[in-house]
């Protein structure tokens, strides 16, 4: 009793975070399922084989066989090659807005966060950015600008960078009330060094959650953007591209929008999966507004 | 009172398992015991001593990861660990209630309070009719001594004080006169002199209701001012059970004996030699919280009035005084953590409430802080070295100087060199809050602000913290200005002392002076409402 | 609470101010000259020339943005270029297949969203559980055009019992109304369901936990008092919150769904105006669901207040 509590508490040793993560069997197959369309998006050329996009007026619109594994689509080409190479771009996008709106949001949300006299401005122009239909914007700027790869991300970010700001300055307005930061202020730690140092650890479990999600979001609405015929020119094959194209035959060949849509579906359900496993695991306790607008 | 009548609540050997894998199998290891009408029965323990989990097995209202491995509960005759989830809803409320700890979260924040005591009626007794609810409601409000029930039963949890909102829980408790009521904690969220007329109101409801309570505390001196029976547990097991007087007096076992000589005392320090230069002096501190809504009506609250005091070097100067005296407002406005109104804090000859900018930063180190909460208070993510060494390094230290001036400060602090390299979650709750104390010695600052910084720890870790700094104010010596709500505290640890209300200091003096001569109204209340200082408290303590 | 409302009302108007000035700085942002893409390939310098004075594209920067706010505050939208009508009227035009769709998804979701979560949240690791949490995983992933093109497929194709494309108004053929919208509804509520489900999953499971819940125990609560009495109101500010942040969701949607099911709406209306580079009519579109969005959300804010007393000021 009297005697200094000298023993350390015994480190709790959890399994590591991988194991942990991948015991949840719809995580694990659905990290499965991802790693398997990369590589086939990847190696789309080896699996393929030659001439994938090759134009055969003869064989238009032939129903899955043993020639073409998913059908041939209005122009006789072969369906499951255009998916194939289609991910390639798709996924391309997809990370890339990931990245593009992880970044500007963080720097923003934590700028709003910590310092209060920005924070209004900052988060009236979010404000403004989300009463924006991410869709309609997207459409209007790809179509004015013209669609390059830069230009798609850049549409597509700008409306998920709000949702990055909001997470990042709502767990700042949380951690900067934390004793351990007040603390380090009243060391006289520079603003900069807190805020990297100390504020910013706490911000990157919920944004590794929230990423996943933009990225599932971002292969949605590239999808989307083909599929209103603003993406990609056409002669580009992506999810939304080879969509595009069979919208104006779905009937007599329903597989040129199953085929895609089914790729692209699996593809976020399994990242939207992950997403889910990787919040349960880092943080049972994220806000329950991540998800929204997805 | 009969002793011979049956006892209303009867424990009985009663276990309760833990999940799989945790350090210990049961949560609760053979308790047994006994309460009985008009009696007060409190079961006392340190954090993980089993004492909660017991109150909520009683109630059958276990998390779900617990489940009860053996024994019995008897209520009123009735085996209860045996009845149907139908009947247990029967019973809670009507025949047995609880009152919680936390009387914020325990209300419904979108129901109004006087809604939320009819609902025990309107479970209990549909044929009720809407009007006899009401009557009976400001009747049960009017019992715990609630202001103006038929307004206030018309309000919503959040509008209403912490004493209010407890009595509410009281009287929601009450509302059946049930045969046992279960308290955990009822008081530890409320002020001492709110705590007091709280554990006044139990004693005379008792008698009123004919009820028995069972009240589950950690403080020492609650047991000595109300109980009629004490159950020491520890680690899940009954150590020592008895009449408070025996228990307290003459404790059997070695951990009540050790936990009673950890119950802070008053205990005064010799006087301090006055000197005449101050280290920190406070002038007219004034500071204002504005609330202003959009159209002009503007709210303001004086957190701090023209405080004004002085810190000698090598003095600990104590701050007490309840929530909301703005004792806490203090100590930000001396960190700059918020900016002052007016007045001035002279810091080594330098006025600190104009500094900004860099300035601000650079001179900050002159000032340091230790936190309630020792497990906020250390960035989980690094190292305990990092964070030691942060500030020194940053105000121009060399790395080396500032890690061997780290390892001596451990040693100092009484934990090992090696501690450095560990991570915050790998210490106690005492444990931490020493090396936070190392933190604010490593940047010898000219004078160290502490709030409240052990009134989150167990009592026996509280007074080893407590020696802590008598120790290390004889080795190093340092000025601290000591903020706390515990007057027992202050005694040990302040030379002079500054009684806090409603932001003013209404009274500042020599500690043992001010405690023992009181001048001021507000003090002696004070005093008086300590728990440990009762009326019924004679005996011990 | 008139207070809320008047300030919710003013902090609405520096959100639309923004929005427009985003809208105004996109347009600028074609790298061509804007007056030579709208008056066409063809068209020779002085037609180019008269387009831009029509548009007011040869003023300065600064005085055609005032420009552009000044009519925005005086509810002028502009004029289209290709129908040379105003941009409000053609809103006007095309709205009720728009609002009919966007209300029927709204209730269809309402009525079976929040449900399904409570009972989820209540039932939480039971099979019930993961079914929905299943289902909205699924509804989250699958693109709306998708599920149009899979029910279309499906119900009018194969089974053909539903139209397949095209819109009746509800005033001139109740019936046939109902038969086009149950497509196109159920593909834009199946999104929106998943979101709702999910986050009244959440926020039930959240408030469950909490203390009163235990207090409500104590007091011999049954289990269905909980849920609905103490759980679910509780729970309905995160949802309706959630409710409005959606909408924007829903817009996105609306769009997407009224070009696959062919519907005759203001999402049509833009997409025509984008690739036909209608460019007042795009920049009066997406003002217009902007106002939707802030004044959906805005109603929402008050509605917190009601049901919320903490929220009140």
């Amino acid at each position: 009793m009297t005697a200094i509590e000298q023993e350390y508490v015994p480190p709790v040793r959890p399994q590591s975070f991988i194991r942990r993560l991948f015991s949840s069997r719809p995580v694990a197959i659905s990290a499965a399922i991802l790693i398997v369309i990369v590589l086939v998006s990847v190696f789309a050329g080896i699996v393929t084989g030659s001439q994938p996009f090759q134009i055969r007026p003869r064989m238009r619109l032939h129903a899955p066989n043993a020639m073409f594994r998913f059908g041939s689509d209005a122009l006789g080409r072969d369906v499951f090659s255009l998916v194939l190479f289609g991910g390639r771009l798709s996924l391309l996008v997809g990370f890339f807005v990931a990245l593009v709106s992880a970044v500007f949001g963080t720097l923003l949300g934590l700028i709003a966060g910590y310092f209060r006299i920005i924070d209004g401005v900052v988060m009236r122009i979010m404000d403004g950015i989300m009463a924006i239909p991410g869709v309609l914007f997207a459409v209007a700027l790809v179509s004015l600008v013209g669609p390059r790869l830069g230009t798609i991300v850049a549409a597509i970010s700008f409306s998920e960078i709000p949702r990055v700001t909001r997470l990042v300055r709502s767990v700042v307005l949380t951690v900067r009330e934390e004793a351990y930061v007040k603390a380090a202020e009243s060391m006289g730690i520079p603003t900069p060094l807190v805020l990297f140092r100390h504020i910013l650890p706490s911000c990157i479990a919920p944004l590794i959650v929230q990423t996943t999600y933009i990225f599932a979001a971002a292969i949605l609405l590239e999808a989307v953007l083909g599929f209103l015929g603003v993406g990609f020119p056409p002669d580009i094959p992506t999810w939304g591209n080879v969509l595009a194209e069979g919208r104006a035959v779905f009937q007599r060949g329903p597989w040129t929008i199953i085929a895609p849509g089914l790729f692209l579906a699996v593809t976020v359900m399994a990242v939207n999966i992950l997403g889910d496993g990787l919040r349960d695991r880092l943080d049972p306790k994220l806000s329950r507004n991540a998800k929204v607008a997805a | 009172m009969n002793m011979s009548l049956a006892p209303i609540l009867e424990v009985q050997n009663l276990s309760v398992a833990l999940p799989a894998g945790l350090d210990r199998r049961l949560a609760v290891d053979g308790v047994g015991f006994e309460v009985h009408r008009r009696q007060i029965v409190c079961l006392i323990g340190e954090s993980g001593s089993g004492k909660s989990v017991t109150a909520s097995a009683v109630m059958s209202l276990l998390d779900k990861a617990l489940t009860i491995s053996g024994g019995k509960i008897v209520l009123d005759g009735e085996a209860i660990t045996e009845a149907t989830a139908e009947r247990l809803c029967e019973l809670r409320g009507d025949r047995m209630a609880m009152v919680f700890q936390e009387p914020l979260t325990a209300l419904n924040p979108v129901m109004r309070v006087g809604q939320q005591i009819a609902e025990v009626l309107q479970i209990h007794k549909p044929q009720m009719s809407a009007d006899a609810v009401e009557a009976r409601v400001i009747e049960l409000m009017t019992d715990v001594r609630l202001p103006n029930p038929a307004l206030l039963m018309r309000s919503y949890p959040h509008q209403i004080s912490g004493g209010q909102r407890q009595r509410i829980m009281i009287a929601m408790a009450l509302a059946l006169e049930p045969a046992l009521i279960i308290a955990d904690e009822p008081t530890t969220a409320l002020d001492v002199t709110t705590q007091a007329q709280i554990l006044r109101l139990f004693r005379e409801l008792l008698t009123k209701h004919d009820s028995g309570i069972l009240l589950i505390t950690h403080d020492f001196g609650v047991v000595s001012d109300v109980a009629d029976r004490v159950v020491v547990m520890r680690h899940g097991k009954v150590v020592e059970s008895g009449s408070p007087q025996q228990v307290l007096t003459a404790p059997s076992h070695d951990y009540t004996k050790a936990l009673i000589d950890a119950v802070p005392k008053f205990r005064f320090r010799p006087e301090f030699p006055a000197s005449e230069k101050p280290v920190l002096d406070v002038r007219d501190l004034t500071l204002v919280y504005r609330s202003s809504s959009l159209f002009g009506s503007k709210r303001e609250t004086r957190a701090l009035d023209h405080v004004s005091f002085s810190v000698a070097a090598g003095e600990t100067l104590g701050i007490v005084g309840e929530s909301g005296s703005g004792k806490t407002s203090l100590g930000k406005c001396l960190l700059r953590f918020e900016t002052a109104e007016s007045g001035e804090i002279f810091v080594a000859d330098k006025n600190l409430a104009t500094l900004s900018g860099e300035a601000l930063r650079h001179f900050r180190r002159n000032i340091q802080m230790i936190f309630q909460d020792p497990y906020k208070s250390l960035n989980p993510r690094r190292r305990v070295g990092a964070s030691l060494i942060e500030g020194p390094v940053q105000h121009g230290t060399s790395r080396a100087d500032a890690i061997e001036r780290a390892s001596e400060l451990m040693e100092l602090v009484g934990l090992k060199r090696d501690a450095l390299d560990r991570f915050p979650h790998e210490f106690s709750g005492g444990q931490r809050q020493r090396i936070c104390i190392a933190r604010a010695l490593a940047m010898e600052p000219a004078i160290i602000i502490a709030d409240e910084p052990v009134s989150a720890l167990d009592v026996s870790v509280q007074a080893q913290v407590l020696k802590l700094f008598e120790e290390l104010r004889r080795k190093i010596g340092f000025s601290m200005v000591f903020i706390t709500h515990d007057l027992r505290i202050a005694s040990n640890i302040c030379d002079r002392v500054a009684v806090m209300q409603r932001g003013k200091i209404v009274e500042i003096g020599p500690t043992e002076q001010l405690f023992c001569r009181p001048a001021h109204d507000y003090t002696r209340e004070l005093l008086a409402a300590t728990p440990g200082q009762g009326p019924r408290s004679e005996r011990a303590l | 609470m008139v207070r809320l409302m008047l300030w919710r009302i003013a902090s609405a108007i520096p959100v639309m101010l923004i929005v427009a000035t985003i809208v105004f700085v996109l347009l600028r942002l074609s790298p061509g000259d804007p007056a030579a893409v709208i008056a066409g390939d063809t068209a020779g310098p002085e037609v180019i020339a008269r387009v831009r004075a029509e548009l007011g594209l040869d003023r300065s920067i600064p005085v055609q943005y005032l420009t552009w706010i000044g009519e925005l505050a005086r509810g002028n939208l502009g004029v289209s270029i290709l129908s040379k009508q105003p941009v409000l009227a053609q809103i006007k035009d095309r709205l009720e297949p728009t609002l009919v769709l966007a209300f029927s998804a709204m209730v269809i979701t309402i009525l079976f969203a929040v449900p399904l979560g409570a009972i989820a949240a209540w039932r939480h690791n039971s099979w019930i559980d993961r079914a929905v949490m299943a289902l909205s995983v699924v509804g989250f992933s699958v693109p709306v055009f998708m599920t149009g093109y899979i029910l279309i497929l499906c119900l009018s194709i194969w089974a053909d019992i539903l139209p397949v494309q095209g819109y009746v108004s509800p005033a001139s053929d109740p019936l046939g109304a109902v038969s086009h919208l149950i497509l196109p509804s159920l593909s834009l509520a199946l999104l929106f369901m998943a979101l709702i489900a999910r986050v009244t999953r959440s926020s039930v499971l959240e408030i469950l936990g909490e203390d009163f819940i235990r207090t409500a125990r104590a007091k011999g609560g049954n289990n269905s008092r909980i849920l609905w009495r103490h759980a679910l109101p509780n729970a309905a500010v995160p949802i309706i919150t959630v409710i409005g942040l959606g909408v924007a969701l829903l817009i996105s949607g609306v769009v997407v769904t009224e070009s696959v099911f062919n519907l005759p709406g203001v999402g049509r209306l833009t997409i025509d105006a984008i690739l036909a580079r209608d460019y007042p009519v795009v920049q009066g579109l997406i003002m217009f669901f902007a106002l939707i969005y802030v004044g959906v959300n805005m109603l929402i804010d008050i509605a917190c207040a009601f049901v919320d007393p903490r929220v009140r000021l």
